[in-house]
């Protein structure tokens, strides 16, 4: 077993059991933990996929900024719902059976992957050069960088219109 | 690709992880649990790209993950405004109270 056979399976298996802390911690904040444990076994995916660019806007905007940001709203809500109600819906059995099915059918689906293409990789590195003239090329992705932009300032504004506490005297 | 692991692998282990994201979604009962499991989904499916630009050597791969990165940005954002808008109004986080447009 090669270390990189090895690095992949430890960065799966820390990825795998943090998600499942994720969906059965009865703690909100563990699950905001956990969450963070599982973005960072991705991260390290990535970098294994010689992806390190990837990586970093994993660590940088997942981990620093979406993952902490679910964090300050757990803390904000936290009064709320006490650890120790249910934390299960009703239809927790049928949802499991749900997932199974899913589950299935994804594997079903990855096995008709045509197996070992065989990996022509040009260079090692990723070509970070071609990835951000791609983005600005008018050939490229362009159009789909500026909506993502226009978008996020759109959301991000929403985002402090609704959560705005409404004025007094209402 | 990564030496002794093959397409394959990643993309089970992709599956696995986005159906955990599922289940989280479909079980729990608190909101902000449901944002960290479509979390995960977004990442399984994030993976999933990344090995495929890596074994075809591809570029479109990275930049759909670098878009999709973008849209969970603004969708953590919005998503989390509505949950503490809703906190305000009504206490209570748990999805199974939200019900007031059921028939």
């Amino acid at each position: 077993m090669t270390l990189a056979q090895l690095i992949f399976l430890a960065a799966a298996a820390v990825t795998l059991v943090a998600a499942i802390m994720v969906v059965t911690s009865p703690r909100l904040i563990h699950a905001g933990l956990w969450l963070i444990l599982s973005l960072a076994g991705i991260a390290v995916l990535f970098i294994l996929l010689d992806n390190g660019f990837l990586a970093v806007v994993q660590v940088a905007i997942y981990i620093d900024a979406i993952a902490i940001l679910i964090i300050i709203a757990v803390m904000l809500t936290r009064a709320v719902m006490s650890d120790a109600d249910r934390q299960i819906n009703r239809m927790g059995l049928a949802a499991a059976f749900a997932s199974l099915i899913l589950l299935a059918g994804l594997l079903a689906m990855v096995l008709q992957v045509p197996a070992a293409s065989p990996a022509p990789l040009v260079e090692a590195e990723v070509n970070l050069d071609a990835l951000g003239r791609a983005l600005v090329d008018v050939d490229g992705f362009i159009l789909p960088f500026e909506v993502a932009s226009v978008m996020l300032v759109a959301a991000l504004v929403g985002a402090i219109l609704v959560a705005m506490a409404p004025a007094r005297g209402d | 690709m990564i030496p002794g692991v093959s397409m394959i692998h990643i993309l089970i282990l992709s599956g696995v992880l986005f159906t955990l994201g599922a289940l989280g979604v479909l079980i729990r009962r608190n909101a902000i649990v449901m944002f960290m499991s479509i979390e995960l989904m977004l990442n399984a499916a994030n993976l999933a790209f990344v090995g495929f630009a890596r074994s075809m050597g591809a570029l479109s791969g990275q930049v759909f993950v670098f878009f999709v990165i973008a849209v969970a940005a603004a969708e953590v954002a919005i998503g989390l405004a509505l949950i503490v808008a809703v906190y305000r109004n009504r206490g209570s986080i748990d999805v199974d109270m939200v019900s007031d447009l059921k028939g």
